[in-house]
């Protein structure tokens, strides 16, 4: 179980892994996440199901290497396996005929905007979708993201690909045109996900979010994953992944994401003090 | 000398026998088991003061019905393995029980030794927990002999004490299990909340590999109620019977400002960490801890008692329990209290949190208490805390545990169709069978009961044991 498939770079510390999970292939649903352990020693930390092919027993998952557990899956190759994949978890994206939605894809947020996107196409919403990224380079799923949408707009930061500037301005001039907007949803970095609220909330526009606490059992036992919404404390592994954007306490959510910080960078001192090469890469391996 | 020692001496009384422990400064920092069980004289010399009484109330206390003075006796009459197997036909987690088990509110409050007046009951924990671990060591590991299989399965969600109980006596009657957990590991809150040196988890990996063995089958990583739920396995999956033993596992928080800061933890999450995720490994394991110097912990249970033990463990300065009444009221075992004394954690009772203070980043750095006093007492019997209007003050902290209880978790109820809940979430089951108003759906432990105890878990298990097994006429 929870062999890696096929696994490829899709941009600069950014990979991609199609992995054997048929249960959790199946039952699945946009929105949705796993849990994964890489070895026994592992931690667990929460990943958005990218894609997934219920006849070949696959799901997908899409990862930016940030700290120790990313970069050591950076470094696993086709034919490994995960320690431990639990999921699906979390509540399903709600899905239905809303008319227009837009969809913002920041960075790595496109990987998880990409189910819902599709889920929102099947159920018959024009979907427009804006995904940006710092440089061309980091952009990812572009050509996924095209077939699943009726508009797809580009931004780049530094203006390398696309629109020169942020989503959040493309998205505000998506308003300024006078364009029906029925729904936004926005994933992606946090200052992002606060941004592109800052800019539905003057339009009045109904924003969903997913959020991405640190978590550990994902199932509303502990209680790591404390958000704000609405005044409200919410559990994201269970109540969420997906809030009321207009609602959530993003600069907690930051604060709390931060919490670790120091430790995290022990862990990937300690990682690289450790190498471990991919088989892949040496003459002679798979 | 004097000579007026003529008179023949009487047979001197055997007090009740000690077990060893690691010494209290070295152990506060290290998560080596606390207690270190009696070696064979000791138990031999406690088990002498049984009286196996005609009529063992001993057995009345104890929520499995283990046949207490049957295996005392074998340890009389140095039967070890023996006196194991004794227990095993009651109770297939001994080791387990002969740790966390509060003995001394069920079997030891009554056993007749302790009744008499001065001398203290019998130590039956203690023998339990020597005969168990001399039969895991000494043990041929030879497993009892398994009947025909009957045709039937039942899924347990849940592998947590009352899960593993019902697994263990659905087995050995021919039954088909599965147990469904939702974490990586099994054991529920053996292996995420009771600390490792309390219960050792390579001790409830034996008593896991030992329902493997016996043909239990174990699904890890399956959370019902997301990958598929209880209707699916009846359903779909044709289980002739469920049982819903998913645990207390929702944390209560204390709805104070500041609870959301920084080094602001529910027991069970820094439990977690600290124990299935081994964190104290760190960064070995890469799973991290706030390390605190100056820790709190809300509550004054078994849960408190182990989040503060653990603080210490993992480097703590200075640990307080913060509680709400006096020592008198402390809900957790008087024997955990005591360790937690000896290791050097503090107590500030009669106190109160209002608030928790953070500091601009975002980490708690104080908190606001008011002062108690006991006024009069309440539905339970113990006397209420009232403020004592105007007494506030503060205290220094880094880490805040909250330890104020569970909730139930509501992922299973809220998934499953026709399933009754009370007003607190937990599941409705009938106290004598586990059985829930919901065709061929059984329930017990924490789920049922709100947050209890390990023994009362496996008292349910084995009452749905007994329900289904007469249910399914085997």
């Amino acid at each position: 179980m929870f062999e890696i498939l096929e696994k490829e770079r899709i941009g600069p510390g950014v990979n991609r892994a199609v992995i054997s999970a048929p249960a959790i292939a199946e039952a699945h649903r946009p929105g949705q996440f796993i849990i994964l352990r890489t070895t026994d020693n592992g931690e667990r930390i929460p990943l958005t199901v990218a894609d997934k092919n219920v006849e070949k027993g696959t799901i997908t998952l899409v990862w930016q290497e940030v700290g120790s557990t990313t970069y050591y899956m950076g470094t696993m190759c086709v034919g490994e396996k995960f320690q431990d994949i639990c999921g699906p978890l979390g509540a399903p994206t709600h899905i239905e005929k809303f008319g227009t939605v837009v969809g913002v894809g920041g960075g790595i947020g496109v990987a998880p905007l990409y189910p819902i996107t599709k889920g929102m196409h099947d159920a018959g919403n024009n979907v427009i979708s804006i995904l940006g990224a710092r440089t061309e380079g980091l952009l990812i799923m572009t050509e996924e993201m095209r077939k699943v949408s009726d508009e797809l707009i580009i931004s780049t930061d530094d203006g390398s690909y696309g629109f020169h500037g942020f989503v959040t301005q493309v998205l505000q001039g998506l308003i300024d045109r006078g364009q029906q907007i029925d729904l936004v949803v926005a994933i992606g970095p946090v200052p992002m996900m606060k941004a592109v609220v800052n800019v539905t909330r003057k339009a009045n526009l109904p924003t969903v979010v997913s959020l991405n606490p640190i978590m550990v059992d994902g199932t509303g036992m502990c209680g790591a994953c404390r958000v704000e919404v609405g005044g409200k404390t919410m559990f994201g592994c269970v109540d969420g992944p997906e809030f009321d954007g207009l609602q959530v306490d993003f600069d907690l959510l930051m604060k709390r994401l931060a919490m670790y910080k120091g430790q995290e960078l022990i862990a990937l001192n300690n990682f690289r003090d450790t190498p471990r090469g991919c088989q892949c890469t040496f003459p002679g391996g798979a | 000398m004097s000579d007026q020692q003529a008179k023949p001496a009487k047979k001197p009384k055997v007090p009740r026998q000690k077990m060893p422990e690691q010494d209290p400064i070295q152990r506060a920092h290290n998560f080596y088991e606390v207690a270190l069980g009696y070696e064979n004289d000791l138990a031999l010399l406690e088990a002498s003061r049984c009286l196996n009484c005609k009529k063992p109330s001993c057995m009345k206390g104890c929520p499995v019905e283990v046949d207490i003075p049957d295996f005392v006796s074998l340890v009389k009459a140095g039967d070890m393995i023996g006196a194991a197997w004794k227990i095993k036909e009651k109770n297939s987690l001994p080791r387990i029980a002969g740790r966390v088990c509060p003995q001394e509110t069920q079997c030891e409050a009554r056993c007749v030794v302790g009744a008499k007046g001065k001398n203290e009951p019998c130590a039956i924990g203690r023998l339990e927990r020597y005969v168990a671990d001399y039969a895991a060591i000494h043990g041929d590991g030879k497993l009892p002999e398994m009947p025909k299989a009957t045709g039937l399965k039942v899924g347990i969600v849940g592998s947590g004490p009352a899960g593993l109980t019902l697994a263990g006596a659905l087995i050995k009657k021919g039954v088909a299990v599965t147990v469904f957990e939702a974490l990586h590991e099994l054991g529920g809150v053996l292996v995420y909340g009771i600390p490792e040196f309390r219960l050792p988890k390579a001790i409830v990996r034996a008593e896991v590999d030992e329902l493997r063995r016996m043909g239990v089958e174990f699904k890890t990583n399956w959370v019902i109620g997301r990958i598929e739920t209880v209707d699916d396995l009846l359903e779909k999956r044709k289980y002739d019977g469920v049982f819903i033993g998913s645990g207390a596992g929702a944390p209560l928080f204390l709805k104070i400002p500041g609870e959301n800061l920084n080094g602001v933890y529910s027991a069970n999450e820094f439990l977690t960490r600290a124990n299935l995720m081994k964190a104290y490994m760190f960064p070995q394991a890469d799973t991290p801890v706030a390390k605190g110097r100056r820790v709190v912990v809300f509550g004054g249970g078994n849960v408190a008692m182990d989040s503060a033990r653990t603080s210490l463990r993992l480097g703590a300065e200075e640990v307080t329990i913060v509680y709400r009444r006096t020592m008198e009221e402390l809900p957790a075992r008087s024997e955990e209290v005591h360790h937690a004394i000896e290791e050097g954690v503090k107590f500030e009772l009669l106190s109160s949190p209002l608030e928790i203070i953070g500091n601009e980043q975002g980490w708690a750095v104080g908190i606001k208490l008011q002062k108690m006093q006991l006024g009069e007492p309440d539905a339970s019997g113990r006397r209420r805390p009232v403020p004592i209007p105007g007494a506030f003050y503060e205290k220094e902290c880094d880490t805040v545990i909250v330890s104020i209880g569970n909730a139930a978790n509501p992922l299973v109820p809220s998934t499953t169709k026709n399933l009754e809940t009370n007003k607190w979430g937990n599941i409705v089951a009938d106290p004598e069978t586990g059985k829930t108003p919901k065709d061929r759906v059984w329930a017990g432990g924490d789920i049922v009961t709100g947050a209890a105890t390990v023994i009362l878990a496996m008292g349910a298990g084995r009452k749905a044991a007994l329900s289904m097994i007469d249910t399914f006429k085997i």
